[in-house]
């Protein structure tokens, strides 16, 4: 007799227009069991998940909950049977409190907040979440905001458990407490599913991996038949080779220094707090902190983005003078013959504009270049089709809007835009956040490229292998401060998890 | 000059009734994320074929026409015109999606044009003043409490002297508010309103919702319209007589902060503004800075809110957008 699956999944496809997102996938699930599902961006792991949430309907094929088949059309559908996702970008209502949020869409019982607290509370207590209900969504961080999330799907008695990279905004100690959470609820019988692009993690709390690439469903192993290398190789389709290309950093001269920046946010809140370093040309410099030390403010008052409370920008040019930066507006910044090349963490909002073609967003940079009152169109097209070809954008035209593009490809017009500036500054925060591997080494060797060429390099990780192997000297921010400078080749992991946690040595509470 | 302030609470609470209709249909709308500005609009509509129901009926019974029926004939009929009016608007920008602005200008437009000309043919039909019986007349404008409660002192006249039509909005209002803050049902429509994706995802039929608060909405406006006609106005068609009634309910719907609870004191503050001109006139203030005043002060209090920065005075965080689930 056949074994009855938690979740089947019977040759689903689902198309978006010419775009095969799902083709024909097998795959199946049992209770009491974590499964990883690993796959590249635009691999189709966060659509497939949509179909059983309902968010997407399939095309084609059928999923069995249970051995049975059923038509999952909308949410609710997927909460009759016992389906609960927990989005990427998360789904709460921002001026409702966390029971709000939590009882929202309910219908089966009384609606009385008082008692619907209460029964929250012990699911709480049970798996230690240390939460204010009542507290407004728009007042919490990250971690609280996902924590409601997962409370709430717990509340609905939820049995299957979709995750979409939850630990991509977590720190390590939040995401080991996730995991805790996680096992603790395999113990339980429910099946959990968790789509992630991080290795490490797949390895360490998994029981089963399901790889997708290109849509399709490669293979399914045992996490403990598994290792690093092999997962890569489905994921990617061949090897790559897991060391990033580090040059010996030359010609090092100091380009940017950086002396006593200290800037607050509108409430007057210090959010940069007499910041001191020095940023060389021909070389990497990591920014390393758990996010929001100060590493956005930090760049914004480099870019002239953000007013400069107090401090100094002392900018270094090959063949000039020093120029001061603080107190110059981005534009001034530029025609100073200071060449910044920003590339911001939330590349729609404030590098691109998403109803833009690629053309039109290369023109971003240089709509003033133009003679007249008409803009110069060719020199963007031939950079739009220049940085198409070079970094293998995946569009169907460069002037396809840019908001329908994958992340990673959206990243990579960005990142093409802002090196073809040939900038002797390079600022990039979070270059590779929901890049694929592929994608990220792309990234990687652009900017050791710039290193090579003499452009200082400031890159804000949050990755710190990443930082250790692709950068010269790791600058850690710790709320504001920056609590070190670190010499990439002979720090460990060790260090920089204390220093991004403690300024110079005391604990910082 | 004399003062009368009881008689200028009186007047304002009288002014402020089509406007506390108007204005709580629309928060109901906007509360689901739609911005419906063809409130105008609806508001003739229900005008115009509230005065045509009590009309029509009037004439046909004659003499023994009944106010009370007269008067849910009037209801009837003014809210199935906002109904109507409003699912135009639904389907367009709910369905179809069209842009919210651009479709409730166009409602504006429609329904100022549909109600003038319902009025206009009854008065080419009737030869003269459009307009009902006496007794007719009395049933929708009378005050419905006894003459000797109304002639207790200051409470008499201030709370018990008023018609049917100032009771039943202060308690649709009232009802609305704890539908909207103490339900499950409007848990789940300002959920809507706030985040559809969210809404969505915990199993809430956006549509269904978006569609039932603002065809709601919309006939609880178009009533306000014809409280208008059938009180204020006289129970007299006048070609313009709505004139800007809607837009100054719109307005009133920011100035309330989408809240029922300040529509029932904000419509009386703006009926009182509404008629100032009258109540309480100075010589060398113009009418026209009077009855500019109430969209001043509604641009006093977006400033303030917006200054504030408090999440909950915001208005609906997806207002005025389209919700289309398999967007990427």
């Amino acid at each position: 007799m056949e074994k009855v699956h938690a979740v089947e999944f019977k040759g689903i496809t689902k198309r978006f227009g010419s775009n095969v997102a799902n083709d024909n996938i097998n795959l199946y699930l049992d209770k009491g069991v974590i499964m990883s599902l690993l796959g590249e961006n635009g691999s189709g792991k966060t659509t497939l998940m949509n179909m059983l949430a309902g968010i997407y309907f399939p095309d084609e094929g059928e999923i069995l909950i249970d051995g049975k088949p059923v038509a999952i059309t909308s949410p609710k559908d997927a909460f009759d049977n016992k389906i609960g996702m927990i989005h990427q970008h998360f789904k709460l209502v921002d001026i409702f409190t966390a029971t709000e949020n939590i009882v929202l869409g309910l219908k089966d019982e009384k609606y009385d907040l008082k008692a619907a607290t209460a029964r929250v509370r012990e699911i709480c207590d049970r798996y230690g979440f240390d939460i204010d209900l009542n507290k407004k969504i728009y007042e919490m961080s990250v971690s609280e905001k996902q924590t409601v999330e997962i409370v709430k799907v717990l509340y609905r008695g939820a049995d299957i458990l979709i995750l979409d990279e939850p630990t991509a905004v977590l720190t390590p100690q939040e995401i080991e407490k996730l995991f805790f959470v996680l096992r603790a609820m395999r113990q339980d019988g429910k099946a959990i599913i968790l789509i992630t692009h991080k290795l490490n993690e797949v390895l360490s709390v998994s029981d089963v991996v399901a790889v997708l690439r290109k849509g399709q469903h490669i293979a399914t192993v045992r996490t403990a038949e598994t290792d690093e290398q092999k997962l890569t190789e489905m994921m990617v389709g061949h090897a790559v080779k897991l060391d990033i290309d580090r040059l010996d950093p030359k010609d090092v001269k100091p380009r940017l220094s950086i002396k006593d920046l200290t800037c607050k946010d509108k409430e007057g809140v210090v959010k940069l707090d007499h910041a001191s370093f020095v940023a060389n040309g021909g070389e990497i410099l990591g920014i390393a902190g758990i996010a929001g030390s100060g590493q956005k403010e930090l760049l914004e008052a480099i870019a002239g983005l953000r007013k400069v409370d107090e401090g100094s920008i002392l900018y270094t040019p090959d063949d000039a003078p020093a120029a001061e930066l603080v107190g110059k507006t981005p534009m001034e910044i530029k025609e100073a013959g200071v060449a910044l090349a920003f590339v911001p963490e939330d590349r729609l909002g404030m590098g691109l504009v998403g109803g833009m073609g690629m053309t039109e967003n290369m023109m971003l940079r240089s709509w003033n270049k133009g003679k007249g009152i008409f803009v110069d169109r060719k020199a963007p097209e031939e950079l739009a089709e220049k940085v198409y070809d070079f970094l293998e954008v995946v569009t169907p035209s460069i002037d396809y809007p840019v908001r329908k593009l994958s992340g990673g490809n959206v990243q990579k017009v960005l990142v093409g835009r802002e090196i073809a500036s040939e900038p002797s500054v390079l600022m990039s925060a979070y270059a590779v956040r929901g890049l694929d591997i592929n994608t990220s080494y792309v990234i990687y060797n652009l900017m050791s490229a710039q290193k090579a060429k003499g452009v200082a390099v400031i890159f804000v990780g949050e990755d710190l292998d990443v930082l250790l192997e692709l950068c010269d000297r790791i600058l850690v921010l710790c709320g504001g401060k920056v609590s070190g400078v670190v010499d990439a080749r002979t720090t460990s992991k060790d260090e920089l998890g204390l220093l991004m946690t403690k300024v110079g040595g005391k604990e910082e509470n | 000059m004399d003062f009368n302030l009881i008689g200028l609470i009186k007047a304002a609470v009288l002014n402020g009734t089509p406007l506390l209709f108007g204005t709580s249909g629309e928060i109901l709308t906007q509360k689901s994320g739609n911005m419906n500005l063809g409130v105008e609009g609806l508001m003739y509509m229900g005008g115009a074929f509230g005065l045509a129901a009590a009309f029509i009926y009037g004439n046909a019974a004659g003499e023994n026409a009944n106010g009370a029926v007269a008067v849910l004939l009037a209801l009837l009929a003014a809210f199935a015109a906002g109904v109507i009016g409003s699912l135009i608007f639904s389907f367009l920008t709910i369905t179809l999606r069209a842009n919210q602005n651009v479709t409730g200008l166009a409602l504006t437009i429609f329904g100022t044009g549909v109600g003038q000309f319902v009025g206009e043919l009854m008065r080419l039909k009737v030869g003269g003043n459009v307009s009902i019986s006496n007794s007719l007349k009395d049933a929708f404008a009378n005050p419905i409490f006894s003459e000797k409660i109304q002639s207790i002192p200051v409470v008499g006249p201030v709370l018990f002297s008023y018609n049917f039509f100032v009771y039943i909005g202060f308690a649709m209002a009232v009802a609305m508010a704890v539908i909207l803050n103490k339900t499950r049902i409007g848990l789940q429509l300002r959920a809507v309103g706030e985040s559809p994706a969210t809404a969505d995802a915990a199993g809430i039929n956006v549509t269904r919702y978006k569609y039932i608060a603002t065809v709601l909405g919309g006939g609880i406006s178009a009533v306000g319209g014809m409280v208008y006609t059938m009180t204020i106005a006289g129970s007299v068609w006048s070609h313009n007589g709505l004139s800007g009634e809607g837009w100054v309910a719109v307005a009133l719907v920011i100035f309330c902060l989408w809240k029922p609870v300040n529509a029932l004191w904000g419509s009386v503050l703006f009926g009182a503004l509404l008629i100032l001109y009258l109540r309480l006139p100075l010589a060398f203030i113009p009418t026209q800075i009077y009855k500019v005043v109430p969209y001043i002060v509604t641009a006093i209090v977006l400033i303030m809110v917006s200054m504030r920065q408090r999440r909950e005075d915001q208005p609906p965080a997806a207002l005025g957008l389209a919700y289309f689930r398999e967007e990427r």
